[in-house]
């Protein structure tokens, strides 16, 4: 038998229903990996290894007693520090949050706790969740498992990471321009965006609130189905959240792409995108074909001007967003402080760390008289025609297939004194946040260092089972996981 | 496109940022450097679009204007760099 942190969520729920497993050896053979990698991938800002192997026997002898039942309960899960959790802190990878506590919970962790869903703890992320790398976190670098010397991505690194090394079966994270897709893509797993409103944002810090997304990083496309059908659902508390009809995702699998429409817009996979990435995308399409998908190239043209659209939409949202943080309700507030105006001034230049303060002077530039014409309503004009462009290529087509990032996971260091370089890690994930389309990255090979290269798939809005579908075929018919596992290669500097 | 160091100190001041001597030059740096590359928005073709301003429809969401009170005000309170007879502490104002 596989080691049991090696198990699928839905190879452990078998498990379970069969008494193979009991809840509390679960968590238990997670707490033992993290003891054992944690170390080394640091992927955590607040473990909670203590009380989850409390919850775990909790629940186990309510389970024997038969006082509960349901297929998570027992289950553990990893959280990103951006999502609130009453009664445990709730950071943002910031020194402004360090000691902050969430009176109440997100809308989706209360979901997952009816389930009876054990969190096993914080997760690290870029601080505000801005950034690709996991480097912009107050706290600590998070590592790739693949490679211990490169980043995991970000903003959700942390959650990532720690899916990747087994620390724990399945994680939540968040995505504004491709901050669950893209680390999911450097940590050779599964990451899915759902469409914008699917899922609710309550008790998510905000960023971009126009652009932001809750959603699950799993080891195979089975397990994102799963917890999406536990997250998604109208929320009054988030008046941006859609009221649609609740779906199986689970029963969407059909592992069957026969007929199925592919787009591969060119401009997608030219300059900038990694040969060896362009080269593992070209032998997944022909695997599409071999499974009866129909791919055709298609022209999509927003690649040159989606990513200055999104950093100057969602850099003025976040320079609104941070306003309240000012050092009187909550967070850090700097100790010698004399008036009013030095403890905003003081606190938020001593509690923000640099790419935060960037990127709320970018936005603050943007929105300010005299340039918000020249850029902020440009972007808003280039938004709208970001969604036109998507939806020509969705009336003959039902998937648009992409490179996730264009390089694999990169040198820790090496583009964190370059902003520009780094936002450009983000070309291929932005435009679909831009669009409030659902996106999903899979693992579709390695690079000749053995680092995992991911492959985007695209969707209507709302058509998550389509790229579910779509992604679940390819696994089924390629097997990433059992070819490929992270190595912990490197390290130690 | 070339920001002043007057323009930084302003854009901080109405950020509510205090930016020492090097912060001015990096961001001053990086914030060229940003909207140089921003210039590529130029390339989208937008005469006549309307503006978006969410991903979804814009549509009114109406509800009962109802008063919830949360009643947990210790753990509100909890999270207060300073507090005093359940209020937020805070510098006096009117001198």
């Amino acid at each position: 038998m596989n080691k049991i942190t090696d198990l699928t969520v839905h190879e452990l729920i078998e498990k379970l229903a069969n008494k193979e497993l009991t809840i509390t050896e679960i968590t238990q053979a997670y707490i033992d990996r993290i003891n054992e990698k944690e170390k080394d991938v640091k992927a955590f800002i607040t473990p909670l290894t203590d009380e989850a192997l409390e919850k775990a026997k909790e629940i186990q002898a309510k389970v024997e007693a038969g006082e509960l039942n349901g297929a998570f309960a027992g289950i553990p899960i990893g959280i990103k520090d951006n999502l609130c959790t009453k009664g445990v802190k709730t950071t943002c990878a910031s020194k402004m949050l360090e000691n902050f506590v969430s009176p109440y919970s997100a809308t989706i962790v209360e979901n997952i706790e009816k389930e009876n869903i054990i969190n096993l703890g914080k997760l690290n992320m870029d601080e505000f969740a801005m950034g690709s790398s996991t480097e912009n976190s107050y706290f600590a670098k998070t590592r790739n498992p693949w490679n211990l010397n490169k980043v995991p991505g970000g903003s959700s690194g942390g959650s990532a990471a720690a899916v990747a090394a087994n620390l724990v079966p399945w994680a939540l994270g968040s995505d504004t321009g491709g901050s669950i897709r893209q680390p999911a893509s450097l940590c050779g797993v599964v990451g899915l965006k759902p469409t914008y409103g699917l899922v609710s944002r309550f008790g998510l810090v905000a960023f971009a609130s126009s652009l932001d997304q809750i959603g699950p990083i799993t080891k195979d496309v089975k397990d994102a189905a799963m917890l999406l059908n536990l997250i998604a659902g109208h929320d009054e508390k988030d008046t941006t959240s859609v009221d649609v009809e609740k779906k199986d995702y689970v029963q969407a699998l059909k592992n069957d792409v026969k007929g199925l429409k592919i787009a591969v817009p060119k401009e997608f996979f030219g300059e900038g995108i990694n040969e060896e990435v362009k080269a593992s995308l070209e032998k997944a399409i022909e695997k599409y074909k071999e499974l009866g998908a129909e791919v055709e190239e298609v022209s999509l043209d927003i690649a040159k001007y989606a990513l200055a659209t999104y950093y100057i939409i969602a850099c003025a949202e976040a320079s609104s967003n941070l306003g309240r943080f000012d050092g009187i309700r909550y967070g850090y507030r700097a100790p010698e402080a004399k008036d009013l105006k030095e403890i905003f001034k003081k606190s938020r230049s001593e509690g923000f760390g640099p790419e935060v303060k960037r990127r709320i002077i970018l936005g603050t530039y943007v929105l300010s008289s005299g340039y918000y014409d020249a850029y902020y309503k440009k972007a808003q004009q280039a938004r709208t025609l970001v969604m036109k462009e998507f939806n020509k290529v969705f009336e003959n087509y039902d998937v648009i297939l992409t490179p996730t990032s264009p390089v694999t996971a990169f040198d820790i260091g090496s583009k964190s004194e370059n902003p520009l370089e780094m936002y450009l890690a983000d070309i291929c994930t932005v435009s679909v946040n831009i669009a409030g389309l659902p996106g999903i990255s899979i693992p579709c090979g390695v690079d000749s260092e053995g680092l995992p290269i991911g492959m985007q798939l695209i969707g209507n809005k709302f058509q998550e089972e389509t790229i579910l579908n779509a992604a679940y075929t390819y696994e089924q018919a390629t097997n990433f996981r059992n070819t490929y596992k992270p190595e912990f290669k490197g390290g130690a500097n | 496109m070339q920001v002043s160091k007057e323009e930084i100190l302003h854009i901080a001041n109405l950020a509510m940022l205090d930016l020492n001597e090097n912060e001015i030059e990096k961001y001053r740096e990086n914030l060229n450097d940003i909207l140089d590359f921003s210039e590529t928005i130029k390339n989208a073709h937008t005469e006549d679009l309307d503006v978006t301003i969410g991903a979804n429809e814009a549509k009114n969401i109406f509800r009962k204007d109802e008063v919830k009170k949360f009643e947990d005000t210790e753990s509100l309170l909890q999270n207060a760099p300073s507090q005093a007879q359940n209020m937020f502490k805070i510098p006096k104002v009117i001198q």
